[in-house]
């Protein structure tokens, strides 16, 4: 039977079995099936019709970021025609940036592959060859950090391409190489990591890696920029090396990305050619090491052993929403994703901590920094909270055939979500309210708004789910996470314009937020 | 004046989305017995049971434990009851003591009581070594015997277990059934469903027959067999004769 002749349904069995078994082109399609409906759940919220309105809504989208793009860089970028060492400084320094969100992401998917446990178990349980199935794994995992960071630097790439030519877009080879890269380096400190602090707790430590390193550069632009020149634009550190006498020379190597991003053609391929060479290399050296990692995590005890002291404080007296707000501080504490979320917020409350730090006893500038910051902040930690507390319940039975209110369930879980706001949020907003008393004090009516609002639109959109979800949770529903992160900003611009004494205008953004809780009410799930 | 029944439903009703899971279902479970729930797959054995434990609203009936109207005063009625799912309801990143701590809490047992209780359970239970340890690193029998020790830990008057031996190794499975034998003989009472019939046959004082929504048989192995008219036969042969004539009739 030719192809031809054959029925839609005779090809695709066809296809299925193009592939010998066990081959390298027969896993390579089987990662590739499951990657790409990965990226379909992600990109459809999880939704399994598909429909023209949502495509067409995308591609509106897509055309948005692009005329953004397009805007911005017509407006404020203007491109020599030759490029100099300053041009090629902000093109590296700019792309560094996107690589080290590249890179957060590529750590979190390298460890992935010894952790998913989805089929890990059903693979290493059959007679095919372990080292070749991650091998190609890690290499899928390149692929999948490049499309995802592709969907925010495309709109970028094609701009560039519009307003000075399309010798830009050979800025997608240099996209790809940074995925490369990125996987590379994640392999080799991933098994840096099971080295030496074992198979068990590498996961935990790569999680808070990633977010480190997600939020690490932009926050220490800004720090070196706070503590050089007291201020805490993001661009402060292209200004450190302003003086072109400092940049190396044109003709160094440290510029060849930027300048094989620009089109120059030979830079591209050797930029190109070395990444996946050191790819290809990265994954030969490290499959079978990862497959060892991997058996060694089938087989080690995961449950890890608490401090028995912990036992006297659990049994003491309380009411029914005590124990039930001790069991969420406790899960929460113990929770690895958030621990990292956790950290990223704080993280991003460094620069405006050392901005409190450089101006002790001057209020100017520092309300207006940290206002909206620490509401901002809180907004968007109480988002996550929000979800860990009231939809990622892993015994949702428990508690409902349990002799309690649900009302009294639901305000435990609230008050659980302000407690774990107030841990972080605490010590600056007290170290604000030594410079500015009024401010500190507006701020904390702000932050209990954003925390209020945030938990508000969780609660309208609470789904059960498991706790392990949490990475998930924001394709779960788009409408909540968009309503979460422009009520935060609304709730963030009106602490801002309070603090500074504009409160007719603190109006519009407090409408917006508000409007955002009411939006999400609105479109909340019924049923 | 007539003794409480642990469990008495009548005429309970649900549907989902127009086709009937339980419907117009009569049962009674008197005080410190152990009953069996049996029926096919998609009988509305978990549907009747989520029901009496408030997890699931039905469409029309009654449900009373111990004499506390369950529909109107819920939160009584959950006072009296423990519910063991198939699949373990516990917390991952507590330990089983912590867990147990917490169940006591939910309802109402604090202190010096609860922690003699907790620690007694969960050495019966055979969790002694893992009592400190997260239940993230549990098997599937460990998770479930964490669960029945929070189950038990506030001493429930009407224990509902829904497939709690499916997954168990032989020694688990012998532990539970042993537990709960226990409970009964203190005077507790137990409703179970189960496929595995040879349990039932062994443990329930009484055994109710479910099929499409509807009780097709209740009482004793006896008079279960002496009905369906094979003196020396199994309850699986019984069980058999009952659901197929109840899709005959249906």
């Amino acid at each position: 039977m030719t192809e031809l002749s054959a029925s839609p349904m005779e090809r695709k069995e066809v296809r299925r079995h193009r592939f010998k078994p066990l081959s390298f082109g027969w896993f390579a399609a089987h990662e590739a099936r499951l990657a790409w409906r990965e990226f379909l759940f992600i990109m459809s919220g999880g939704r399994k019709d598909a429909s023209w309105g949502r495509t067409i809504w995308a591609l509106v989208f897509l055309g948005l970021l692009h005329w953004g793009a397009w805007y911005v860089l017509g407006v404020y970028a203007p491109f020599p025609s030759e490029p100099t060492p300053h041009f090629l400084m902000v093109l590296s320094v700019s792309g560094f940036f996107a690589w080290t969100l590249m890179l957060a992401q590529a750590l979190e998917q390298v460890t992935r592959v010894i952790y998913a446990r989805a089929d890990l178990d059903l693979i290493m349980s059959s007679p095919a060859p372990m080292a070749r199935v991650l091998g190609l794994r890690i290499f899928i995992s390149a692929i999948s950090t490049t499309l995802m960071a592709g969907m925010l630097l495309i709109p970028v790439i094609d701009a560039m391409a519009i307003v000075d030519g399309p010798r830009w877009l050979m800025a997608y080879g240099v996209l790809f190489a940074g995925g490369a890269t990125a996987a590379t380096v994640s392999i080799g400190v991933s098994l840096m990591l099971l080295k030496l602090t074992g198979v068990k707790r590498t996961r935990t430590i790569a999680q808070v890696l990633a977010a480190i390193i997600g939020a690490g550069f932009t926050i220490g632009a800004q720090v070196v920029g706070i503590l050089s020149m007291g201020s805490s634009q993001r661009m402060a550190v292209f200004d450190l090396l302003e003086d072109e006498g400092r940049l190396p020379a044109l003709g160094s190597l440290i510029w060849w990305p930027a300048r094989a991003a620009s089109g120059e053609l030979l830079p591209l391929i050797a930029v190109m050619s070395l990444s996946l060479a050191l790819l290809v290399a990265a994954i030969g050296v490290s499959a079978r090491r990862f497959g060892a990692y991997a058996g060694a995590f089938t087989d080690a005890p995961q449950g890890q052993v608490v401090n028995r002291r912990r036992t006297i404080a659990i049994f003491k007296p309380r009411s029914v929403a005590g124990h039930l707000r001790v069991k969420e501080l406790t899960l929460l504490k113990r929770d690895p994703w958030l621990l990292s979320q956790t950290l990223m917020q704080i993280l991003y409350l460094i620069p405006p901590a050392l901005l409190l730090w450089t101006n002790t006893g001057t209020s100017t500038g520092v309300a207006l920094v940290l206002a909206p910051v620490l509401t901002m902040a809180a907004g968007q930690l109480a988002g996550g909270l929000a979800w860990l507390t009231l939809s990622g319940e892993d015994a949702p039975e428990l508690i409902a055939t349990a002799p309690v209110a649900s009302g009294t369930a639901l305000r435990a879980k609230v008050e659980a979500v302000f407690i774990a706001v107030a841990l972080p949020v605490t010590p600056l907003l007290l170290g604000f309210a030594l410079v500015a008393p009024l401010s500190a004090l507006t701020t904390l009516v702000f932050i209990a708004l954003a925390t209020g609002g945030a938990t508000v639109i969780q609660f309208l959109f609470r789904k059960s789910a498991k706790r392990s979800h949490f990475r998930r949770r924001q394709t779960a529903s788009r409408i909540a996470t968009f309503t979460e992160a422009f009520g935060s900003i609304g709730w963030a611009g009106a602490a801002a314009l309070t603090v500074t004494g504009s409160l007719l205008w603190t109006a519009i953004p407090m409408a917006l937020a508000v409007g955002c809780v009411g939006l999400a009410f609105l479109l909340r799930p019924r049923g | 004046m007539a003794a409480v029944s642990a469990l008495e439903i009548h005429a309970l009703a649900k549907s989902y989305d127009g086709k009937p899971a339980v419907s117009g279902l009569d049962l009674t479970v008197r005080p410190g017995e152990f009953y069996a729930l049996l029926g096919p797959n998609g009988a509305g054995k978990t549907t009747t049971l989520r029901m009496v434990t408030g997890l699931l609203k039905p469409d029309s009936g009654a449900i009373s434990v111990w004499g506390v109207d369950a529909l109107n005063d819920p939160i009584a009625a959950k006072r009296l009851i423990a519910w063991v799912p198939d699949e373990p309801m516990i917390y991952d990143k507590l330990t089983p003591l912590e867990y147990v701590a917490f169940v006591a809490g939910l309802w109402g047992v604090e202190g010096a009581e609860a922690e003699r209780e907790a620690e007694a359970l969960i050495d019966l239970v055979g969790l002694t070594a893992q009592k400190h340890q997260r239940c993230e690193g549990l098997s599937k029998g460990m998770r479930q015997k964490v669960a029945l020790c929070g189950a038990l830990v506030h001493a429930p008057k009407l224990i509902i277990l829904d497939e709690p031996l499916t997954g168990l190794d032989a020694s688990s499975s012998r532990l539970v059934k042993d537990v709960l034998k226990a409970r009964v003989a203190a005077g507790a009472t137990v409703i179970m469903t189960t496929h595995i019939l040879e349990v039932a046959e062994r443990m329930a004082d009484r055994i109710g027959v479910i099929a499409g929504g509807r009780l097709m048989a209740e009482g004793t192995f006896d008079e279960l067999r002496e009905r369906a008219g094979h003196a020396g036969s199994t309850l699986e042969e019984v069980f058999l004769e009952i659901v197929a004539g109840s899709e005959v009739a249906a």
